[in-house]
C-alpha cells in the first residue's frame, strides 16, 4: 500500500530552523552506538513479529519430537529422558537458531541504509554487535520457551532457579560467541539461502555429534574422540551440571574458552568482511 | 584556477581531488578526476547513467578506496582520515539510504541515537524533523509505504539529523514527479542558504542549472566540460530551437534555412515534421523565425528550450551521451 495523501508545504524557513537548532552532540560511544542498533533489530520483530516463528515454534517441536521419540527407547520413559535431555535440547535449539544471525546479516547488508551507516562517524563493529545483542534476546525466548515446555512437560531441574539462569547465561555466551562465525559466513556468502546451507553443513555434526542426545559410551572411538572436544558437549554438560546442581568441574571453562576462540578468530575475520568495499 | 587559494575559514577546499581513479574489473568507473569545491556552494556533478558520478560520491563519502589520486574533504584524506571525513558529510543514496522495514519516526530517532543524542533529544530531533519536511503525518507508518517523494524527503531529513558540514546528494530528483522534485530543489536551496556545502549528482541539466553555482560534466569517468551553468551554456549554446512544419514536404527547404539563420545545422533525423536545431545562439532565433515566414515555410510550432543533457554532450563531445547497461558501476 503506498499512501496517498496532499503533499504538504515545506516551508524554507522551517528547514533552515531544523537545519541550525542544535549543536552537534559529542561523538557516541561504541556501546551507544551498539545498543542503538540492537534496537532497530528488536523494532523490527516488532513490526513482524512473525520472524519470532524460528525461536517459539522450532524449539517447541523440538522439546515435543526429541522426548516422545527417543525417550521411551533410550531412558525407559520420556520423563526419565527428559531430565538428560531438556538441558542438551536447550544447547542445540540454541545453537542452531544462531545460524539465522548469518541469514538475516546477508539480507540486510545488501540494502541501501547500510552505505548511510557506514559513512556515520561511530565504531565501526557496532552495526554487528548490535545485531549480535539483539540476538541475544531471541535466544533468551527460545530458551525460556523451552523450559516452560520442559517444565510442563515433567522436567525438574534440581539446581533450581539459580542453576537454570547460569545455564542459560553460560548458553548465551556461547550463542554470542558463534555468531560470529555465522556473521563472517553471511558476508561472505552471495546469498541468504547459501548462508543457511553452509552453517547447516557445520552445525549438524556440531549438535548430533555430541552427547546431547545419547551417551557417547557406545560411539566408535573416533567418534568419542570428536565428541569430547566438541564444544556443544562441554556446552551441554555444563548446562546439565547447572541445573541439575551437580558438579560440572571444568567444563564452564572449556565453554568459556571455546566462546572467546570464536570471537578473537571470527571478529576480525567479520569486521574485516564489513570494511570490504560492495 | 584562480580559485585554488581562495580559502575557507578553517582553511581548505570542501572536496578536493586530483587525479582521482577507481577501477572495478576493466572498468576504470572514476577515470582520473579533478575536482575542486568551494566551501557553501552547491555542486553538480551531471552526466548520463554509468559516467561514474555514483562511483564518485562513493569514494568521497568513504565508502570505496580510490586506487590512485587523493581526494580531502575540507583537507582530510578519504584514505587516510576517513573518520574525520564521516565526522564531516552525510550521505544521501541514489536508492533509499532509509530503513524501509522502519517507521520515518524510527528511522530518525536511530540516527539521532548513533550521532550522539539521548533517547530525549532523539525524540526531539526526530520529531522537528519529520515536522519540517512535511512528513509528521506519515512519522509513525512504515517506510515501505511511503511514496517516492515522501522516502526522498525522509532520506534528506535523515541526512541533517547534525547538520553535516557537506552534503551528498546522489541523484536526488531520479524517479520523482515534478511536485516532489520541486520540494527537493526548495529543500536543496534551503540548505544552500543555511551555509551546507552540497555535491549533488543528476542526469537532468535543468536540474543542475537551478541549483548549482558550478557544473562538472562527467563522461565514462572522466570530467568533460566545468564551469558555473553559463560558462557551459556559452560553450554549448543557450538551447534548442524545435520546428514542427505545418507540411512535412517543406522540411528540406526548412533544414536550409534555419541552417543558414542560426548557423547550426538542424539534427540529421529520418523525415518528419520537426527539425531540432542545437546549441543555438539566442540572439538569431528572431531571425530564424522571420526567414522561415519569408521563405514561405509554414510553421506550426516554434519552440526553443534549455539544450537536453544529451544536446550537451553533443556539443562537447561530438557523440550523443552513451548510456550505460548498468548503474551499478556508475
Amino acid at each position: 500500500m503506498i499512501v496517498t495523501q496532499p503533499e504538504p508545504a515545506i516551508s524554507a524557513t522551517a528547514l533552515q530552523a531544523a537545519l541550525s537548532t542544535r549543536s552537534r552532540p559529542a561523538v557516541t560511544t561504541g556501546w551507544g552506538a551498539s545498543t542503538a542498533f540492537a534496537w532497530r533489530a528488536m523494532l523490527k520483530i516488532r513490526h513482524v513479529p512473525m520472524q519470532l516463528f524460528d525461536v517459539t515454534a522450532f524449539p517447541i517441536m523440538f522439546v515435543l519430537l526429541y522426548t516422545y521419540l527417543f525417550g521411551g527407547a533410550l531412558a525407559g520413559s520420556p520423563s526419565a529422558y527428559l531430565q538428560e535431555l531438556l538441558p542438551g535440547i536447550l544447547v542445540m535449539t540454541v545453537s542452531w537458531i544462531t545460524m539465522y544471525t548469518g541469514q538475516a546479516l546477508n539480507t540486510d547488508i545488501s540494502r541501501g541504509v547500510f552505505d548511510r551507516f557506514r559513512s556515520l562517524p561511530i565504531w565501526r563493529p557496532a552495526v554487528l554487535v548490535g545485531m549480535l545483542l539483539a540476538d541475544g534476546v531471541r535466544y533468551t525466548m527460545a530458551a525460556v520457551v523451552i523450559l516452560v515446555v520442559g517444565l510442563a512437560l515433567g522436567f525438574r531441574p534440581d539446581g533450581g532457579p539459580v542453576g537454570v539462569v547460569l545455564a542459560v547465561a553460560l548458553l548465551l555466551v556461547f550463542a554470542f560467541g558463534i555468531s560470529w562465525a555465522w556473521s563472517l559466513i553471511g558476508l561472505r556468502m552471495p546469498t541468504p539461502e547459501a548462508v543457511l546451507h553452509v552453517a547447516m553443513t557445520v552445525l549438524f555434526p556440531l549438535t548430533f555429534a555430541s552427547n546431547v542426545f545419547v551417551d557417547p559410551a557406545t560411539m566408535p572411538g573416533w567418534v568419542q574422540a570428536f565428541v569430547k572436544v566438541n564444544p556443544v558437549s562441554h556446552l551441554a554438560t555444563a548446562a546439565r551440571g547447572l541445573m541439575h546442581g551437580t558438579g560440572v568441574g571444568s567444563e564452564i571453562g572449556w565453554v568459556l574458552l571455546w566462546s572467546a576462540g570464536f570471537v578473537v578468530v571470527f571478529a576480525p575475520l567479520t569486521m574485516r568482511a564489513y570494511n570490504e568495499e560492495r | 584556477m584562480s580559485t585554488r587559494h581562495s580559502m575557507s575559514p578553517n582553511g581548505s577546499l570542501a572536496i578536493e581531488t586530483e587525479a582521482l581513479v577507481k577501477t572495478f574489473g576493466d572498468t576504470r568507473a572514476v577515470d582520473g578526476i579533478d575536482l575542486e569545491v568551494q566551501p557553501g556552494s552547491v555542486y553538480a556533478v551531471l552526466g548520463p547513467n554509468g559516467a561514474g558520478k555514483t562511483t564518485l560520491i562513493r569514494v568521497l563519502a568513504t565508502l570505496l578506496r580510490p586506487d590512485a589520486g587523493t581526494a580531502r574533504v575540507f583537507g582530510h584524506d578519504v584514505v587516510h582520515d576517513a573518520p574525520a571525513v564521516r565526522r564531516a558529510v552525510s550521505l544521501t543514496g541514489q536508492f533509499a539510504s532509509v530503513d524501509e522495514e522502519l517507521t520515518g519516526r524510527e528511522n530518525l530517532v536511530l540516527l539521532a541515537r548513533l550521532l550522539g543524542f539521548t533517547r530525549e533529544e532523539a525524540k526531539e530531533r526526530a520529531a522537528e524533523l519529520l515536522e519540517a519536511f512535511g512528513l509528521t503525518d506519515a512519522a509513525d507508518r512504515l517506510v515501505q509505504q511511503y511514496s517516492g517523494g515522501m522516502r526522498r524527503r525522509l532520506d534528506i531529513a535523515a541526512s541533517i539529523v547534525v547538520t553535516p558540514q557537506l552534503l551528498f546528494l546522489d541523484e536526488p530528483t531520479t524517479g520523482l514527479d515534478p511536485r516532489s522534485r520541486n520540494q527537493v530543489w526548495e529543500i536543496v536551496r534551503a540548505f544552500v542558504a543555511g551555509g551546507t556545502t552540497v555535491l549533488l549528482t543528476t542526469q537532468y541539466l535543468e536540474e543542475a542549472d537551478e541549483l548549482a553555482d558550478r557544473i562538472a560534466i562527467v563522461d565514462h569517468g572522466r570530467v568533460i566540460a566545468e564551469g558555473t551553468s553559463a560558462e557551459l551554456k556559452a560553450r554549448v549554446g543557450a538551447g534548442t530551437v524545435r520546428v514542427r512544419l505545418a507540411d512535412p514536404a517543406q522540411r528540406a527547404a526548412a533544414e536550409q534555412v534555419l541552417a543558414s539563420a542560426l548557423g547550426v545545422a538542424p539534427e540529421s533525423r529520418p523525415d518528419g515534421a520537426v527539425l531540432t536545431v542545437p546549441a543555438v545562439d539566442p540572439a538569431r532565433v528572431p531571425i530564424a523565425l522571420a526567414e522561415l515566414h519569408g521563405a514561405g515555410i509554414d510553421v506550426g510550432e516554434f519552440r526553443t528550450g534549455s539544450p537536453s543533457l544529451d544536446e550537451v554532450f553533443l556539443a562537447l563531445t561530438g557523440h550523443p551521451a552513451e548510456v550505460a547497461t548498468k548503474e551499478t558501476t556508475g
